[in-house]
């Protein structure tokens, strides 16, 4: 009796100073991921200039690196963040109101419908897939050129949604969920396969439509390449990521850095919401929907 | 071998065995692959020459109305009752040629022209070149009293090579439009011949949202697809073998083909260029297996301490970390450089130099580090979702024979992580291959002091490398040559790795 208790007490006091390892490491680890974030958000209420500072607080707390973004006539003009907001902003709502539809429609197609050359397909959108867009930017640029929308909006709109169709593993994955049953009984009471589509399986598919309008509504937020390359030197027309770089050139970093922070951190806030929103749902898309519930 | 030959082995005799198994089983993986490539494209010209099988026996059995749709298109479907397909029909012959006529022959006419005066920026003409496309230089003219000089642009090289690509893929469209209609005109032919009516305009129309919806959900897609990636990829694949560079841009200059020539600069002949590639080529590799393997290791064992049993607050550490992925990378990577960087934030902190970034083999360990920083919390975020999947059954056996909690990870929980996450790491390895944000923004592919780089840094990338040729050299022949490189490296690494892992899959019942 006294031998197990012994043996008992010994697992115990060696699984809690595992645990005690465990925490310290936990919380070490904690501070260096948040640190640069907790660092981000401190300078962007730094009312001293200067780009490199040799401590973390502020010396003199403002709230005016957010208000000078928009209301600061000498900084709009050079660097007109609310604009650059706002062309975000509808770039991220047309694109992906173009993506999701035409995500939910392939996806559809390929998980429900059986047709001929529906493999040939299938394969062709794996090969293309792996050919990532900005490789063939120049191309892109020149046939933008040729439709006289270079350095548009509707250019960036049509960059980020037109290879919509190669991003339907996700959803087709989920459409492949959904009983089978459901789509007989349907067409035994004499529906067509539209009708299935958007009165039976579309309303069953929230998760996913929301999943699919998210992550193309933060695509715009956080590309770079595109716009850098398609806007040139038309400041007007960038989009936040874009912009911001620009604010952290090294002529520049001086005098706008804690503007930078404050506007980087205006973008990260909705962005990451959105993320924390539907991170479930990458999980279930990069495993394939190993993970269930 | 069976199962029981197998565990009589010890230790060293079954990793030797798996080891073999492994490396004898690289050739078969690789025929695979080609036998998979060759089943692909296979398919697509089976596919194609369904098209054409039948293609004359169609002819010599039709009647007046099919053999007319030989020439007229449409003219099948209008005989056999299908008006208005039929007429859709014919106005789609009838404007193909009407492009083809107007502008469509005028553009692959001038996709190669020989004996084009080349020009320099004085308008004197300097060389005779061949194969050019476009076939007027730009020249000089003095305008006004004053007489200044202005450039009178001639052909726009790149917009005809665009043209030309349009127009042969239009040109193939509309022979397959062109087969499908000696098709339909002979099945409407049987359907008379059997009694029936073809399907009016109407039925046409309804079966496009039921038995055909999928014409219909995939044209616009399909049709956006082909105009902004498949379009961009052929016409970048024609750049490659173009003279299309800094000093060859349009509409100042025109630019002609040059063959295999950038190939052979990018490999060997161009010192400069073919030294930069190999030494971006080895270390784009090494990147994209450390920043894979470190990323996909550590983010286990972070999964696994959050998940261990008697860990407390799990939600709070894991939102912890996902809180900092979900910050746009843009943000977070510029934040790292800053801080990095000489004189940077941690230098002036800690008073000191540390050169992060500022030699090439601290910038290259940085670059990996801060990866992870990026990193671990997807892996941790995907992981820790698996490990609650496990059935805690398992670990409860394997407790009572005796398991301890190293065996427990390598016998339950490895296996299976590694078994669902294989795509995973596909992908992964192929986004690091093709990894800008990370590079570009922390490094920008510095430290730039190394001179033996041509137009890059100890810590480009190929696809960094193949940005800057872009945007700052204008050298788009060479940027195509990588891209296509990089491509070809992608796909085939990823179809190995896919094709070995379900070989893998399929003795999976043998460990």
């Amino acid at each position: 009796m006294t031998n197990t208790n012994a043996a008992q007490g010994g697992y115990a006091s060696k699984r809690k100073a595992a645990n005690v390892a465990v925490y310290i490491i936990l919380s070490v680890m904690s501070v260096i991921w948040i640190f640069p974030i907790f660092w981000l958000l401190m300078q962007s209420f730094r009312g001293e200039k200067g780009a490199i500072v040799p401590y973390v607080f502020p010396k003199q707390w403002t709230f005016s690196n957010y208000t000078r973004l928009f209301n600061d006539p000498d900084i709009t003009e050079a660097f007109p963040y609310g604009k650059w907001f706002l062309n975000t902003l509808i770039v991220a709502i047309f694109s992906c109101l173009i993506s999701t539809f035409i995500v939910l429609m392939v996806s559809y197609a390929f998980s429900r419908l059986r047709f001929k050359s529906r493999k040939t397909f299938l394969n062709l959108g794996l090969i293309l897939g792996m050919f990532p867009g900005f490789m063939s930017m120049a191309a892109t640029y020149n046939i933008m050129k040729a439709f006289h929308i270079e350095g548009t909006l509707g250019a960036l709109v049509i960059v980020y949604s037109a290879g919509a169709g190669l991003g339907y593993q996700v959803a087709k994955g989920y459409f492949d969920t959904v009983s089978r049953s459901l789509d007989e009984a349907a067409m035994i009471d004499g529906a067509t396969r539209s009708q299935i589509f958007y009165k039976i399986i579309l309303p069953l598919s929230k998760p996913i439509i929301v999943y699919t309008a998210l992550t193309t509504f933060i695509g715009p937020w956080t590309d770079y390449i595109f716009v850098s390359y398609f806007m040139l030197d038309d400041k007007e027309n960038y989009t936040v990521a874009a912009g911001l770089v620009q604010l952290t050139n090294a002529t520049t970093m001086y005098d706008y850095f804690t503007l930078f922070c404050a506007g980087a951190v205006l973008v990260a806030i909705p962005i990451t919401i959105l993320f924390v929103i539907m991170q479930k749902f990458y999980v279930a898309g990069v495993t394939g929907g190993a993970v269930k519930g | 071998m069976n199962y029981l030959d197998y565990v009589q082995m010890t230790k060293g005799q079954q990793i030797a065995y798996n080891l073999k198994k492994f490396f004898t089983g690289i050739p078969g993986a690789i025929k695979n692959l080609f036998l998979v490539i060759g089943a692909f494209f296979g398919n697509i010209f089976k596919t194609i020459g369904n098209g054409f099988a039948n293609y004359g026996s169609r002819f010599a059995k039709g009647d007046i109305g099919t053999k007319l749709s030989y020439i007229v298109m449409g003219a099948g479907n209008i005989f056999h009752g299908q008006v208005v397909k039929g007429i859709i029909m014919l106005a789609l012959e009838i404007g193909y040629f009407y492009y083809m006529a107007v502008f469509g022959l005028g553009q692959l006419a001038k996709l190669y022209c020989n004996n084009v005066p080349i020009t320099d920026a004085q308008g004197n003409t300097i060389a005779i070149a061949n194969g050019v496309v476009g076939s007027v230089p730009s020249t000089i003219e003095y305008v006004g009293i004053l007489q200044t000089p202005q450039t009178k642009f001639g052909d726009d090289s790149s917009v005809i090579l665009l043209y030309g690509v349009l127009t042969i893929l239009i040109t193939i469209a509309f022979f397959a439009l062109y087969i499908g209609n000696t098709k339909s005109a002979y099945a409407t032919q049987e359907i008379k011949a059997a009694g029936k009516q073809p399907k009016s305009i109407v039925q046409e129309i309804k079966s496009l949202f039921d038995e055909r919806f999928h014409i219909t959900l995939l044209s616009l897609p399909v049709l956006l697809l082909l105009m902004f990636t498949v379009l961009p990829i052929i016409y970048t694949v024609f750049m490659a073998f173009t003279n299309y560079d800094k000093e060859h841009q349009p509409p100042k200059n025109l630019f002609w083909w040059v063959g295999f020539k950038n190939f052979a600069d990018v490999f060997y002949s161009d010192p400069a260029t073919s030294r930069t590639f190999g030494k971006i080529l080895v270390w784009t590799i090494v990147w994209a297996i450390f920043a894979t393997f470190t990323n996909y290791v550590a983010g286990i064992i972070l999964a696994l301490m959050i998940n261990k049993k008697g860990i407390k607050l799990k939600a709070m550490w894991r939102t912890i970390f996902v809180v900092t992925a979900a910050v746009p990378q843009f943000v977070t990577l510029l934040i790292m450089n800053l801080m990095l960087r000489d004189n940077g934030t941690l230098d002036t902190m800690f008073n000191t130099q540390f050169h992060f970034l500022s030699n090439a083999m601290n910038a290259r360990i940085t670059v990996i580090v801060v990866n992870l920083w990026v990193g671990i919390p997807y892996t941790m975020l995907i992981t820790s979702g698996l490990l609650m999947n496990i059935p805690e059954d398992l670990y409860e056996s394997a407790r009572i024979d005796g398991a301890n909690a190293v065996q427990q990870f390598t016998k339950i929980t490895f296996p299976y992580i590694f078994f669902v996450t294989t795509p995973y790491l596909i992908t992964t390895f192929v986004g690091n291959i093709n990894n800008f944000n990370v590079i570009f923004l922390l490094t920008g592919g510095g430290p730039n002091n190394d001179t033996s780089y041509s137009q890059s840094g100890p810590t480009d990338l190929l696809v960094t490398w193949l940005y800057k040729l872009t945007l700052n050299e204008k050298d788009f022949n060479l940027a195509a040559v990588i891209g296509i490189i990089v491509f070809v490296i992608t796909a085939a690494g990823s179809l190995i790795t896919f094709n070995m892992s379900k070989a893998s899959k399929n003795e999976e019942e043998f460990s």
